[in-house]
């Protein structure tokens, strides 16, 4: 067992699934001799040559229509997008190609891929760096849709990720890359070497891909998160005092759905919390579910705290990332109603 | 006073609209044979002329001239016309059966027989296509059961695709034949990440990507040729120039000047253009750009320069657009006519036997139509289940599109 970040742990799960799968291949902008802006790729070159890790021109359709192609041939590629919000001229690949070519074609051809991209905001990355575009994949049958919030299960959904037979999604919450952060932007993000979660086995695991976790039982209300929210949530609770269960999602698609019908069902109350903007964010699809299979044993209108409905600005990001004292407002008002 | 008047916008148009006559002063047309053959290491920047004129076999008596003629037998050349005779008997039968109302939709290849057919030919088993819609020659030239491409068509319990697709939209991987997609030029960088792979792993199969004319202008046909410059892939470009993208004149896409074939220049490519309704020529570049890419030497860009006869779908009225003779225009002729001129003077080939070939073709059509109607068409008869609606989306079943199936009653 090591202390890894984030980024060590996504580095690791790349590691580990090239060693023993020559059919893994990644490549994207700055990914190959320099490591990635973020050096989630660093030293995969320098061991697994540089046909097996490479620079990409900057061409986001280019490089995920390059990977679909390589996936019809036969190869497992695993791309990054440099940052989530350049994902968009790639959009058509993912959601029109990546997506259908299964079924499509019966099945005839497939498109094993993976699209690495970090995601999120509270690193002052302005309107170009901060985005959540989650809810752009989760629309799109034939993808599946990750993103962890801490470096064990960024390692073992990412191996399962590379070792699933489809399209994914993986989204990796930048403001969690070297660190949990509990919401406070003033206070310095605490390392993961002082947090069990950056325990990381060094060799091969993996997280089935659907299956969310629980990380703290409650009974009161239940939260359901995902990424950098879950420990915004955490620090919501704790500060409020209220004896929630907290729900991180891991997957999106597909979606645990039994875990969260359990735990509202048992507590009655529930807050959806995302960082993304919040009409048709992936937080109504959570609101439309929560009502459709718990709607008798809820004894308050579910609540949302997610970002604004504006582009994600630069010198005011603190007021308009979800933190803990919006989350726990809205604890409190759905205990009270 | 400014000393420049107001801007306005060029808006370019082709030079006739229906009710005119048709003109194609401005295609200009090498005399057959003219255009040299260069070694396929030739150092890219030494043949751009290459990518302005255009390489011919056939002269109008019929004749193969010039360095590009000499390489397929007799043999070959009758199975070129015959692969060509069948796919335009198949397009006549299945534009039929659309306009009978037994599929939606139909794209057929008329006047473009050559450059599908012939081009296969150039390919090994292993070796992949990316393919549009209008490159059903490629599966007709592979002997790929025709059967097999109606129940797609007719959507019906046979279906490879399980009804999931429009017609014409094929897909065959052991024929070497992607799946196709009906959103433009997706394909084109596919088939350069297919080349790329092949590389990768060292293995020995090529690439070939196809777009039209009008997709070029598609952000993905130059991050296409970006990938292949960049990475030398092993991979054929192909742009089939057929002057049409659906309504609007190749002219809007490509600009006032210079070639589509030119547009691989500025990348390093080697760029040809070739008489598209040439089936000589069009095998012969074909081979060219696959020694290349088969030597290690990576893409070729191929300009077909060749003219769409029919409509672009069933759903189109070319007499809208453009003159109801310029077809009859085209310089360049019939590709199925041209080869069957070129096989009598060999001494291969006959008016009786051309006639005889083609009723023994039409009839296997029609047989293979019987059979495949047997199985069902769009609105009768057998019919892929409703529950393959929710099979193959993914490897396996996601519970809540097993919720879904269930609720559907299945």
């Amino acid at each position: 067992m090591a202390r890894m970040t984030m980024i060590e742990a996504v580095r690791s799960a790349m590691d580990v699934s090239m060693g023993r799968d020559e059919d893994v291949v990644v490549f994207g902008e700055d990914v190959g001799y320099f490591g990635g802006v973020f050096r989630c790729t660093q030293g995969l070159q320098a061991k697994y040559g540089k046909t097996r890790c490479f620079d990409a021109p900057i061409s986001e359709s280019g490089i995920v229509g390059t990977a679909i192609g390589m996936a019809a041939y036969g190869l497992k590629p695993c791309v990054e997008i440099q940052f989530a919000d350049y994902m968009y001229p790639a959009y058509d690949q993912l959601t029109q190609e990546a997506a259908r070519i299964r079924y499509r074609s019966n099945g005839d051809f497939t498109c094993p891929i993976v699209v690495r991209m970090p995601t999120g905001g509270g690193i002052f990355g302005g309107q170009t760096h901060s985005q959540s575009p989650e809810a752009l994949f989760t629309h799109v049958c034939g993808l599946k849709v990750i993103v962890p919030s801490n470096p064990y299960d960024a390692k073992g959904l990412l191996i399962s990720a590379i070792e699933d037979p489809d399209p994914v999604m993986f989204l990796e919450p930048k403001r969690l890359y070297n660190g949990p952060f509990d919401g406070h932007h003033e206070r310095p993000v605490t390392p993961w070497s002082k947090h069990e979660l950056g325990d990381v086995p060094e060799g091969h695991y993996s997280i089935p891909i659907g299956k969310a976790e629980i990380r703290r039982k409650g009974s009161a209300l239940t939260v359901i998160a995902y990424g950098t929210m879950v420990h915004v949530a955490l620090a919501a609770v704790e500060e409020t005092g209220i004896d929630a269960e907290v729900i991180d999602l891991r997957s999106l698609l597909p979606l645990d759905l039994e875990t969260i019908v359990q735990s509202v069902t048992k507590t009655g109350r529930c807050v959806v919390v995302h960082e993304a903007t919040l009409t048709s964010g992936f937080g109504g699809e959570l609101v439309a579910l929560v009502q459709e299979h718990c709607f008798y044993h809820l004894e308050a209108p579910v609540v949302r705290v997610t970002g604004w409905d504006t582009p994600y600005p630069h010198a005011q990001e603190w007021d308009y990332f979800p933190g803990p004292a919006r989350v726990g407002r809205a604890l409190t008002e759905a205990m009270e109603a | 006073m400014d000393e420049f008047s107001r801007l306005s916008l060029h808006v370019p148009e082709p030079a006739v609209r229906p009710g005119d006559q048709p003109d194609f002063s401005n295609v200009k047309i090498p005399k057959a044979g003219s255009v040299p053959r260069p070694e396929v290491d030739v150092e890219p920047e030494t043949i751009r002329d290459l990518a302005y004129s255009i390489i011919r076999v056939l002269n109008r008596e019929g004749e193969a001239v010039g360095p590009w003629a000499g390489l397929l037998s007799d043999e070959e050349l009758l199975s070129g016309l015959r692969h060509m005779m069948q796919l335009r008997a198949f397009d006549a039968r299945m534009l039929m059966a659309q306009r009978q109302g037994k599929t939606s939709f139909y794209m057929q290849h008329l006047g473009e027989e050559a450059v599908s057919c012939a081009f296969r030919r150039a390919l090994r088993k292993g070796d992949m296509n990316f393919p549009t819609y209008r490159q059903a020659g490629l599966l007709i030239a592979d002997d790929y059961p025709m059967v097999e491409m109606m129940n797609q068509i007719f959507s019906n319990e046979r279906d490879p695709c399980h009804g999931r697709q429009l017609p014409v939209m094929y897909t065959s991987k052991e024929h070497g034949f992607f799946t196709i997609s009906g959103n433009l030029a997706t394909q084109y960088v596919q088939a350069v990440g297919w080349a790329m792979a092949s590389a990768i792993k060292n293995d020995t199969g090529i690439a070939a990507g196809w777009i039209g004319d009008g997709s070029t202008a598609e952000s993905d046909f130059h991050s296409s040729l970006v990938f292949a410059s960049t990475y030398k892939a092993p991979v054929i470009l192909n742009i089939v120039n057929n002057q049409w993208a659906i309504s609007t004149f190749q002219g809007i896409a490509r600009g006032g000047s210079g070639t589509f074939a030119a547009r691989g220049l500025g990348f390093g490519i080697p760029a040809l253009r070739v008489d598209g309704n040439d089936y000589l020529a069009v095998y012969a570049v074909a081979r060219w750009a696959a020694e290349r890419a088969r030597r290690n030497l990576g893409p070729t860009l191929i300009e077909y320069v060749t003219y769409r006869v029919g409509a672009h779908s069933t759903s189109d009225d070319p007499s809208a657009y453009r003159p109801k003779t310029e077809s009859e225009a085209w310089p360049l002729g019939d590709p199925v006519l041209r080869l069957k001129k070129h096989l009598i003077l060999r001494g291969a080939w006959s008016e009786e036997r051309h006639a005889q070939a083609e009723a023994e073709i039409m009839d296997a059509v029609i047989q293979a139509q019987k059979e495949a109607e047997s199985h069902g068409t769009l609105h009768a008869g057998g019919r892929p289940s409703v529950r393959d609606i929710f099979e193959g989306v993914y490897a396996e079943m996601p519970p809540h599109i097993r919720r879904q199936r269930q609720k559907a009653g299945y």
